[in-house]
Formats: structure tokens, sequence, C-alpha cells
């Protein structure tokens, strides 16, 4: 129809403007670079926002209280204290229930329009989700701690030494940053921050409950004491018990830490994939 | 419809040849063709749901077209996706920006993401903040922002690059008028200084201020461009615009029957009657006559050329806010889309 008029006369370039372009290629580094950007800046939100991480800290201290003095006098573990088999477990389900804030935290900014804002930069394709998961990683780090002394305010003691409790705590954490990477994809599909609080939380309850978190598989039905006793979630509760009262470890640890590495090979390219579609 | 030049790649800042995208059923795009010249202010019109905001993330690599292809400054928008990134810079309805930072944080950051470096990133910040004058506000979370600041910060953060390309979607909608002439002038000031921008918005006195040149979408395609002038003159005629008390609007309306060259059109609201004209004086004189004669005393009585909106709806058949609660369409600001809406 109309062709495309002259305009007005161009405005005197800017000598800048006059060289070529030149073609920009992320240096490889540029993922650690860019991801440390992001945890700094996500951890700069937790640090700014204490009132969340209370909030994120009450629920589980009130799961200690409750199976603490609550239901623990009911349930009886045969040959250890209850509340020596409680905090292992409590540890293992607060990575995993701090792991849905992943979720949460990416499908948010995707709500405010701040991934469309880092996806329009010239910046590394995983850094957003790097930097989410590391931060969320040491937010954990920080809940795990706070737990441990929860748990010895009320009777908890590790029986096993040192080494293999700060290994309990490292297997707990691999089991929370694998957890983030699942919760990524889930939040990037998503892409509603209430959704994805129920998004996380669905599938996380029944692994959560229908584990040795809380008490002995030994006492469930036969066909729930099956799915049970092979879930992740039971195999880390049990490595990270074993770590911090002693007992076998050798299966339960391998268990957990390869199908941690199997987790995060299948869940990071696709929460990847996920970001660059968005 | 748009008919790019001959030379489609010679002096054009944004090119965009034939690009198509579907939503499932929905087509966002139909075979859109645009092409800016550096160093001027392509205006992008239509209401809600036309498409421009799905060309706005095609362009800034968010989204791949179904067939077509993209340049910016020559490079392909899916061939080279970072370095038209670095060439780009992306202002939108929602204010991208995070809550909890303060504004300058939030600039260091982007600035760091371009990897600017330390202190290079800090200038930029800073060199934003004067230029959008946050300076004050620099240190404070953006959560106390207003709305107009907030907005401000996030085309700030879209400039922490030196972009050559500035992409703006909507960035007025939502604003109060005093606040979106202050947006105006900055981005008066940015295209002063050569950078290119490409303008998305549903008001059509901003492309008439703004653009140099502007599209009409709807529905997908391209159904006008044009300069302002250039698609109101399609529009061809003056208006005659007479306002009397609503009491004699009946009246009045009866004895202007059969002047002009068009329907007249109706504001009971306002007790405004809008009359197409060919001849601007001839039919101002005989419309005073035959007030005069019956009696009635206007009580604004003018001359107007066509807005871009009656542009919009002698192109339609629809007027832009159709679709939407009806309201003046210059004067109303209308709810933010949700940032990801598809269109």
């Amino acid at each position: 129809m109309t062709a495309v008029p002259a305009g007005p006369a161009l405005p005197p370039a800017q000598p800048e403007e006059l060289t070529a372009i030149e073609p920009v290629r992320l240096p490889r580094s540029a993922i650690f670079a860019d991801a440390l950007v992001i945890a700094r800046r996500n951890l700069t939100r937790i640090a700014r926002t204490p009132q969340l991480l209370v909030f994120a800290t009450i629920q589980p201290v009130m799961f200690v209280l409750l199976f603490r003095y609550v239901f623990g006098g009911a349930i009886h573990v045969p040959g250890i204290s209850y509340v020596d088999y409680l905090i292992p477990g409590i540890i293992v389900q607060t990575v995993v229930f701090g792991a849905t804030s992943t979720a949460v935290g990416l499908s948010e900014d995707m709500s405010k329009g701040i991934i469309d804002r880092f996806r329009s930069l010239p910046m590394s394709r995983s850094a957003v989700l790097a930097g989410r998961t590391i931060a969320d990683l040491a937010r954990n780090v920080f809940v795990v701690l706070l737990m441990i002394v929860v748990g010895i305010a009320v009777g908890f003691r590790f029986h096993n030494g040192f080494l293999p409790a700060v290994a309990a705590v490292f297997v707990a954490l691999l089991l929370g940053y694998t957890l983030s990477w699942v919760f990524a994809l889930i939040g990037l599909t998503v892409a509603d921050p209430e959704t994805a609080q129920l998004a996380g939380f669905l599938p996380i309850f029944p692994l959560v409950f229908a584990s040795s978190v809380f008490t002995s598989t030994q006492s469930m039905p036969g066909w729930l004491q099956a799915f049970a006793n092979v879930q992740p979630i039971t195999r880390a509760a049990n490595a990270v018990r074993a770590l911090t009262e002693g007992g076998p470890v050798a299966t339960n640890l391998i268990w957990t830490v390869l199908s941690s590495i199997a987790i995060l090979a299948v869940f990071a390219p696709l929460a990847v994939r996920r970001y660059r579609k968005v | 419809m748009t008919a790019t030049t001959s030379s489609p790649g010679r002096g054009a800042m944004i090119e965009v040849e034939g690009i198509s995208k579907s939503f499932g059923e929905t087509k966002a795009l139909a075979d859109v063709d645009i092409s800016v010249p550096a160093g001027t202010v392509q205006g992008l019109l239509g209401p809600n749901g036309a498409g421009k905001t799905t060309l706005v993330r095609i362009l800034a690599t968010l989204l791949a077209p179904d067939t077509g292809r993209a340049r910016i400054s020559g490079v392909d928008v899916q061939k080279d996706p970072n370095t038209v990134r670095s060439l780009i810079g992306l202002a939108g309805q929602y204010a991208a920006v995070d809550e909890t930072l303060t504004g300058r944080e939030n600039l260091v950051m982007v600035g760091r993401l371009y990897r600017l470096g330390a202190k290079l990133a800090k200038a930029r910040a800073e060199e934003s903040l004067e230029r959008l004058g946050l300076v004050e506000a620099a240190d404070r979370p953006v959560k106390t922002y207003s709305g107009g600041m907030r907005r401000r910060l996030d085309l700030g953060a879209s400039l922490v690059g030196r972009p050559r390309v500035l992409i703006l979607d909507e960035p007025t909608t939502g604003l109060d008028p005093r606040t979106r002439l202050d947006m105006w002038s900055f981005i008066r000031d940015l295209v002063a200084g050569g950078t290119t921008v490409l303008l998305t918005t549903q008001y059509l006195e901003e492309a008439d201020q703004l653009a140099n040149h502007s599209v009409v979408i709807d529905r997908g395609k391209v159904i006008a461009s044009g300069t302002s002038d250039e698609l109101k003159a399609r529009l061809g005629s003056d208006l005659i615009a007479v306002e009397v008390p609503a009491a004699e609007l009946d009246q009045a309306t009866a004895a202007l029957r059969g002047i002009g060259c068009g329907a007249p059109a109706i504001d009971q609201a306002h007790a405004q009657i809008t009359i197409p004209v060919c001849d601007p004086v001839r039919d101002l004189m005989a419309a005073l006559r035959i007030l005069d004669t019956a009696g009635i005393v206007p009580v604004d009585l003018g001359l107007r050329r066509p807005s871009l909106d009656d542009v919009f709806l002698s192109l339609t058949g629809r007027s832009t806010g159709d679709d939407d609660l009806a309201a003046p369409l210059t004067t109303t600001p209308r709810t933010p889309q949700p940032a990801r809406s598809a269109a």
C-alpha cells in the first residue's frame, strides 16, 4: 500500500554506532558470573524479607514440637529414642518443603515480568535457574542448622561422631538442591505463585508422610510399605538417620546420592529448556 | 500491505518480514512486514489483543515466530539472539523490576548481567538514574516507589546496555496524564540521541505525539500504515464539532441534518454533534446560520482534524475501546495486562 517514507533527516550517528556490529558470544564463564549475580539478588531478597524466613521456619518447628510432645509418646520405634528418630526425619522434611520455594519464587518472577527482562538480556540461559537454586540452597543451609539447634533443645543428640553428622547435613542438602530443579520446572510451567505453591505441595505431601520421616514404615499396611520403603524420601531419611545415630548406612546413602544425581541430570536440562521457551 | 522498499536492508534498524505467529487456533500475527529507519520512532497501534505484544516478544527474542524473519540492525533475531539482546532494550507495560531491591541495585544488577564489570555497571546505573530523575529515590527499595517511578526505573533498566533499539511495549498504559507527559519527554530525549524506538500503544494520541511513522494492526494484520498525518488524511475530511445545551440536542441534530458530507455522530453524554465536512469553511458558516435561525446558542463550536481514534473507527468499523470498558481512549488508563498475555 504505502512505501515506508524516508522519515525526517536522521540525527547524526554517534561514532560508536558507525562501527560494525560484533557478534556477541557468551564466554564459558558467563554461567558462573551470571548465576552469582542472580544468587546475590535472591539472597538479598531473602535477607530483606526476614518475615518470610521466620514463617518458613515456624512450620518445621511446629512439626518438631507436635511430634516430640503430642504424638511422640504414642509412637514407638524399636531400638532408638523417638526424638533421635524424629529430628533426622524433620531435617529431610525441611529441605524437601524448602525446595518448593524455588517453584514459588520463579513463578513470582515470571508473573512480574522479571523473567522476561532476564531473557531479553545477553546472559547465560542457565544462570537464572542456577542462581535461584543456589540461593535456595543457602537458605536451606540456614534452616537445617536452625532445626538442629531446635532438635538439640528438645533432647536430640548426635550419637555417631562429628564427620558423619556433617555428612548427614550434606546428604540432606544434596536432596534439597536436587528437588529445587524439579520445582524450578514446576514453577516455570505453572507461572503463577499460588498455583506453584499448590503444585509444589501436592506431590510432596504423600511422599513425606508415606515415608520413614515420622515413624517406621514397619507399622504401615503392606501395600503402603511397599511404596514407602523404596521411595527417595525414605531412603534419604534413613541415610541421614544412620549418619547421625549409627547403624548400616551404605545402601541408603549410595541410593540417595545416585538418585539425586540422576534427578539432577534429568530435571536441570528440562528446566533450562523450559526457561528458554517460557 | 506495507511495502518495504526495494532495498529492505538499507538503513533500516528494525526489519520485520512476513512474520506470522499462531497460538493454537488463534492467529496472533499474520504476515506482518515493518521496516523502521534508524533514529526514528515507529508506532504500533492497535487495541488489546491485536498482536502488538506478540510482535514485541518476537523482536526481543522471547518468542520464536512460526514463519518470516526479523532483524535488528541487520542481525537475525533467531539466528543470533545474543547479539540482538546486546543491541536492544526492552521496557514494558509491566515494570519488570525487583521490588525488594533498591532502584540502584536493580540497575547495577542489569549492568552486571550485561557483563559490564562492577565499575562500569555502577557508572551506567548512575547515568540512568540521573537521566530519569530517580537519583533521590535511588537507595530506597522499589516497593516504596509510585507507579510512575517504577515505570521510569524499568525504562532506566532498558537503557543500561546503551541499546541502539528500544522496544517499548505500552510504556504509559495505566499511568496518570502527568506521568505520561514525563515519559513522552524521556522518550523524545532518547530519540534525539539517536536511539531507534518501536513503540506499541493503544493510545492513539501517543503515536500521534511520538511516532514518525505508524502501523495500525488489528487481529494480527497490518490494516494501515503511514505518518500520523497520512493516516488522518486517509479519513479525508475535517470535522465540525458542536456542543449544545443538553435540552436542545435533538432540535440541533434535526436542524443540522443536511450539513456536511457524511453521517453525523451524536454523543448524548456530552450533548455533542460531530459532522464530517468536505468544504469546511462554507459548512461551518452554514451550520452557524442554521443554529442562529433556530435560536440555539452552542456551548462550544469548532472545526477539528480527525483524531487517530476516528481513523481506527473508520478502518475497522469498531472503536478501539469496543472490547473494553466504554471510556474515552486518550484519558482513561486501562488496567495493566498480564505481562505474559499471548497477544
